[in-house]
């Protein structure tokens, strides 16, 4: 076995080991192709199609195709074309990185700087949960609790026992965020990021950071996967994402959830003892978290629909505590960002100098938030594409029409969470604006409020 | 039935016409197809493009590369390139994703009885894809475009080979750029088809193959204006 072990890793060219592939990425070398295993890329069930790569089962989420490459008539896969499109007349290929190992490396961590009491605890069970190789492990962590910082020293601990680590989490620009920061902690060490578009594609580093659906091209080949914002779009939608995520761990593995807001499935294995875990309800600064209130407007349809500041909205922009504060205001749709644009800027023009919208298929999006950061917009209207993984340091909150659909209790939790993140302005107003309350609002600030009192408050 | 796009079903509204007339195949839901706009206003009757002022600047200047009378009688385009458009293209062709094509048959039938009813007994053309691009893509958008038209479809036109085109002198490429083939004269009128009209120029070539040989008159009809 030690053999083997060796010659793999002498003749394969990393970026190939513990990858899916299609038959169009497959290299022409021979020498190459023999580490791989051919798989049947769909399967035909009595009464259902399956997926090799996704494991998509659904219907209408498979499309046929007159093939001019085998001149057949066939099915393909639509649920996973992003990554390249399976074909039921191409087989799929698998170079198992189980048996691979990896660099040993010897106190790689350049970070130097300090966790809290908070911190400290979580990172030394993160740690000892990867020396021990428990098999999982949650971290829930209120917004604003470094999270990132908790890593560092269990991701030192696995490269020194040689593992290979992917931090995966459903979101792009988390990806993009973390990239930089992890990079910066473990100077020594490559980092790649794969995201839709990165410009790093190769996986082949030993540390990787990527988005869920990247690993979709991974298989068996993580010692240790950290999850992080398990419970956000489009991971616990899709269900193909968590196969994917496990079929790229090695058969023994560590993984490690990260969330401010676990989903009911969560809980409940919380809550029956089910599942390791530890709380971190304190932000890194020691303050505790703002709590929103909630603002009824009876009118607040009627006024959308006139194109006009709803008078409680105006109010309250009038009397902020701190009007030095930037404001944003989520909004449920992208053609409510910006239709209140228009009339807010002309509505408001004494209180806000630059007001801006933004939106998930914004193209200017990456621009329009950095601007925002620079405080050259004190006014940003978005969507919920902004409810987590972007931080400003001073800002109040404002969720308009906060009891539509898409705002449910993770959403507005994370929302509030924008609030209050630097130590130099620990707090800030959050305001739900509503016409009518719902249980999505009741059991966000409840469990604000539950968090708050778990830290001490 | 589930919308081609964003998946969320499509609930039929049963009424007296659809219960009595077999339902039209809706494969996109209401709300995606409100971002399916076609060309409306003022459009350059020569291209298709947005124009106010007639024959725009482009088709003047094809004109006057050829001598007075361009190639192609006019170009009919259904939609402009519009960020839906452009990703639902994109996902279609370089993607790979072939039913996505169905989005648009309906309005690209609709549009092709409009845009040349006074067309006698014309031939159906689809651009080719090299054989390289056809096999790495599975199947060739233009011919799925023609498939969904009334009218009998030739495949006339091949793609000069890539490695050839490589081996020849500069001056022998610059004389003889055509990049297509032409395997039977065709003696009707000819609409080719294509996914995108850019700047024209691939349309060109293989029209001015197509008159060269005996062909009355050559149209173009594409599904964008880009
Ligand atoms: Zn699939
Ligand atoms: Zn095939
Ligand atoms: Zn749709
Ligand atoms: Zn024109």
């Amino acid at each position: 076995m030690e053999k083997q072990v060796y010659q793999i890793q002498h003749l394969l060219p990393k970026s190939y080991i513990g990858k899916l592939l299609l038959e169009s990425e497959l290299p022409e070398d021979p020498n190459i192709i023999k580490h791989f295993t051919k798989l049947p890329p769909i399967k035909k069930e009595l009464f259902q199609v399956i997926c090799q790569r996704c494991n998509n089962k659904t219907p209408h989420l498979f499309g046929n195709i007159p093939c001019a490459k085998c001149n057949g008539n066939h099915i393909y896969c639509r649920n996973c074309i992003m990554m390249g499109r399976v074909m039921e007349c191409e087989y799929l290929y698998a170079c198992s990185g189980e048996e691979v190992k990896w660099t040993s490396y010897n106190s790689c961590l350049t970070w130097e700087g300090e966790l809290t009491k908070a911190q400290q605890h979580a990172s030394n069970q993160i740690v000892d949960a990867i020396q021990k190789g428990q098999s999982e492990f949650l971290v829930w962590a209120v917004c604003g609790a470094g999270k990132t910082e908790m890593l560092f020293e269990g991701i030192e601990v696995g490269l020194k026992l040689g593992k290979r680590i992917c931090i995966a989490t459903p979101r792009a620009d988390v990806v993009r965020e973390l990239k930089p920061r992890i990079q910066e902690a473990f100077q020594e060490v490559p980092v790649q990021a794969l995201y839709g578009g990165s410009e790093e594609k190769e996986g082949s580093s030993q540390l990787i950071i990527a988005t869920t659906h990247q690993l979709l091209r991974f298989y068996r080949t993580f010692d240790i996967v950290i999850i992080d914002e398990i419970d956000a779009f489009p991971y616990h939608h899709d269900p193909s994402l968590s196969f994917a995520v496990n079929r790229a761990k090695k058969t023994k593995h560590t993984t490690i959830y990260l969330t401010a807001t676990p989903r009911k499935d969560l809980r409940l294995r919380i809550a029956l003892n089910k599942l390791p875990h530890t709380f971190v309800p304190l932000r890194y600064h020691g303050h505790p978290l703002p709590v929103p209130t909630l603002q009824i407007s009876y009118s607040l349809q009627k006024a959308l629909n006139e194109k006009k500041v709803p008078q409680i909205l105006l109010h309250w922009m009038k009397n902020r505590q701190n009007p030095n504060r930037q404001l944003l205001i989520f909004v449920p749709t992208i053609s409510l960002a910006d239709e209140l644009t228009t009339y807010l800027k002309e509505q408001t023009e004494v209180l806000f100098k630059k007001v801006v919208s933004v939106h998930a298929e914004d193209e200017d999006r990456v621009v329009k938030i950095n601007q925002f950061r620079q405080r050259e917009i004190d006014l940003l209207i978005t969507t919920t594409i902004l409810e987590r993984g972007v931080t400003f340091p001073s800002v109040d909150v404002i969720v308009l029409d906060a009891g539509h659909e898409v705002f449910d209790e993770a959403a507005l939790v994370q929302i509030a969470g924008r609030a209050g993140r630097s130590a130099d302005d620990p707090t800030g107003e959050i305001v739900f604006l509503h016409d009518g309350k719902t249980t999505a609002m009741v059991n966000a600030v409840r469990s604000i409020k539950q968090m708050n009192k778990r830290g001490g408050f | 039935m589930h919308c081609l796009w964003c998946h969320e079903e499509i609930l039929q509204e049963i009424n007296w016409i659809n219960l009595l007339s077999p339902p039209k195949q809706t494969r996109i839901c209401y709300r995606c197809s409100e971002q399916l706009i076609v060309i409306s206003g003022n459009r350059c009757p020569q291209c298709s493009r947005l124009n106010e002022r007639g024959i725009c600047n482009d088709c003047l200047r094809w004109k006057e590369l050829f001598e007075g009378e361009d190639v192609i009688t006019f170009n009919y385009s259904v939609f402009p390139y519009t960020s839906f458009i452009k990703e639902v293209v994109a996902k279609w062709k370089y993607r790979g994703d072939y039913e996505l094509g169905f989005i648009f048959r309906e309005k690209f039938l609709q549009f092709f009885k409009e845009a040349f009813q006074s067309v006698s007994d014309p031939i159906v053309v689809p651009i080719p894809l090299s054989k390289e691009r056809l096999f790495e893509r599975g199947f060739n958008q233009t011919e799925m475009l023609a498939s969904f038209l009334p009218v009998e479809t030739q495949h006339v036109l091949t793609r000069v080979q890539g490695e050839k085109q490589a081996k020849k002198t500069r001056v022998e490429r610059i004389s003889s750029e055509n990049p297509f083939n032409l395997k039977k004269k065709l003696n009707n009128s000819v609409i080719l088809v294509d996914d995108i009209y850019t700047t024209g120029t691939t349309l060109r070539h293989a029209a001015k193959l197509l008159r060269e040989s005996g062909c009355p008159d050559v149209y173009t009809y594409t599904l964008v204006r880009g």
